[in-house]
């Protein structure tokens, strides 16, 4: 067997055991949607070398339509994730067309003031529950079939898409679409010179990747039972940027990585310093771009083609 | 009374007014950024924290040191600028010639760090700050009331911003800049010291962040989080005015306070998206932005 298999069945295990050897499930299943949520991103910037600085809005929005819908308007879960995916598909198809007009910084820009269009509307829209967010989410079952009241079947649950969409990815990536988008981000002239329509390979990336980030987000909604500001906020923008860098953008296992080492700092890290963890963040960003643009699973990898 | 489109002529000056010191604001910060991206070409993320900076170094001049309103609106500044070269020195400087999107992304995560500081070390209910002696009352101009305070805010963000664009477009200082932005190597060949320049452009846009923060003391409440909604706006406006010019930046933010100001009056929900709407319409008729180039 290669290594890599063998590594991959390591986690997977490890991963299958986690709610026999006792880490408390809830926040295994917060880290594994926002390990979903950094995957999505990478999906535009590593992968096709996009900047989105508006992420959460597609998080956020899609956690808020799942969240009402199982709240205000008794929709099963299933049938209401597949709406709160829609509704960032849809809000990723507008964001995209725009900002797609623009490169680079300004790209990062636009996407940022239009995700801080959407954070308003969240906060002043009758439905979102303003301040206080959506409280109560049912987690309901899963098709009538499997109850997701208990932390350990929910957990298997999210378990299983966080494989799904992590094969996803690899395969969208590995497909023809994928290298198109791989080129792009090398030289985008050129990929125009092949004949590419690159405008469209933009948008359909950017449009993939909101919509995976809105099921993240939708997913989220259920795991914890509500939703609030925070997950549509700037600093949610930020965050899902820090944990792809940090653990190497451009790398399938990196984002995943980097969400679990953000998500841990934040739980363990708020009971020790409190307000600080801010500060701390701040300065993983700052080091992360100067020391180790790679990130820590690029760094390996260079590590390993060195030898 | 008197109407305008249908509204009470005073309410409608009112807002407008108010909008324009609120563009006073936007146009200082846009112009710092615009000085910053032309010879550096980072997007400065950190923008709205040096303004925060700015009004917590007036507070605490005032409060803890006895410096008054007038000294503090030039001493922030330049401690603040100062602030900003070291962090050019330590850290930007280490990005120069790498993708601009770095120099984004690390100015973001020094806003975090900046702005986390602030709240741990002034907490976060926020802070208000007296309105100077010589500024306080209104003037009376028959068909509104026009408060001295933000009279002062227009006027010196006008002369302050006209003083900028004279520097940048009319003196030897300027034109050096300007050479420095179209070919740096070029310009060092003729002996000009660019790293100095740099880090003095940089200390330079981020002090005038500063001097905004100190004038809008008096008007908003300081808080860490004063400039972290705020650059936002402003990113929303250097793209409808585009990046590269710096009369652009100015005349932008002041009209988009404007129609901020007007929006608020016509209707209230939407104040706070319009200058996002304005962008999005923009990027669809003019994608570089009412005065860029490409």
């Amino acid at each position: 067997m290669r290594p890599a298999t063998i590594g991959y069945g390591l986690a997977l295990a490890a991963a299958l055991a986690v709610p026999a050897v006792g880490v408390y499930p809830v926040f295994m299943m917060k880290l594994l949607c926002f390990a979903m949520f950094a995957c999505a991103f990478n999906l535009l910037l590593g992968f096709t070398g996009m900047l989105s600085f508006g992420h959460a809005a597609f998080f956020g929005a899609a956690a808020y339509a799942t969240g009402w819908l199982a709240t205000a308007r008794g929709w099963g879960t299933l049938p209401a994730l597949g709406a709160g995916v829609v509704v960032a598909a849809t809000l990723g198809t507008a964001v995209g067309a725009l900002a797609i007009r623009r490169r680079g910084i300004y790209f990062a820009m636009i996407t940022m003031a239009l995700a801080q269009l959407v954070y308003f509307v969240c906060l002043e829209a009758p439905f979102t529950g303003g301040e206080n967010g959506l409280q109560g989410v049912p987690r309901g079952s899963l098709a009538g079939l499997v109850p997701l009241r208990s932390d350990v079947a929910m957990y298997y649950v999210v378990l299983g898409a966080f494989v799904g969409m992590y094969l996803l990815i690899r395969r969208i990536v590995h497909s023809p679409f994928g290298q198109v988008l791989k080129a792009i981000r090398e030289n985008e002239a050129r990929a125009v010179s092949l004949g590419y329509e690159i405008d469209r390979y933009k948008l359909l990336a950017f449009v993939l990747s909101a919509t995976l980030s809105g099921f993240a987000g939708a997913l989220k909604a259920v795991v914890l039972g509500f939703v609030t500001l925070s997950d549509v906020l700037q600093a949610n923008s930020g965050e899902v940027i820090l944990m792809t860098l940090l653990g190497g953008t451009g790398t399938f296992l990196g984002p995943a990585v980097g969400a679990g080492l953000v998500v841990t700092l934040q739980e363990y890290l708020s009971d020790l310093v409190g307000g600080w963890v801010t500060v701390i963040i701040g300065a993983v960003f700052v080091a992360c771009v100067l020391l180790f643009r790679r990130g820590i699973v690029g760094e390996l990898l260079a590590l390993r083609a060195r030898r | 009374m008197t109407t305008i489109f249908g509204y009470p002529l005073v309410v409608v000056l009112g807002q407008l007014v108010l909008g324009l010191v609120n563009g006073s604001f936007y146009a200082l910060l846009s112009l710092g950024l615009a000085v910053i991206f032309g010879l550096m070409r980072v997007v400065n993320f950190a923008h709205g924290a040096f303004y925060a900076l700015g009004a917590y170094a007036a507070l605490v001049g005032l409060n803890v040191l006895g410096v008054g309103y007038w000294p503090a609106l030039l001493l922030a500044p330049l401690v603040v600028g100062a602030l900003g070269v070291v962090a050019e020195r330590l850290l930007l400087r280490r990005l120069h010639g790498l993708d601009p999107l770095y120099g984004l992304l690390l100015t973001f995560g020094l806003a975090l760090a900046i702005e986390g500081t602030l709240h741990q070390v002034f907490g976060s209910s926020g802070e208000s700050y007296p309105v100077p002696e010589a500024l306080r009352g209104v003037f009376n101009l028959g068909f509104m009331i026009l408060p001295r305070y933000r009279a002062w805010v227009i006027v010196v963000s006008l002369v302050v911003c006209f003083g900028t664009w004279f520097v940048i477009e009319r003196t030897r200082l300027g034109a050096t800049l300007r050479a420095a932005t179209e070919n740096a190597p070029l310009l060092q060949a003729f002996g000009v010291n660019v790293p100095v320049l740099v880090a003095a452009t940089y200390g330079g846009g981020v002090a005038l962040a500063a001097f905004a923060g100190v004038l809008s003391a008096p008007v908003i409440l300081v808080s860490s989080q004063m400039g972290s909604a705020l650059v936002i706006v402003v990113f929303a406006v250097v793209v409808i005015g585009g990046m590269g010019s710096i009369l652009g930046a100015v005349v932008s933010g002041l009209l988009l306070g404007l129609v901020e100001g007007f929006t608020k009056v016509i209707y209230p929900e939407a104040s706070n998206i319009v200058v996002f709407v304005i962008m999005a319409l923009v990027l669809i008729v003019r994608p570089h932005g009412l005065f860029g180039r490409e």
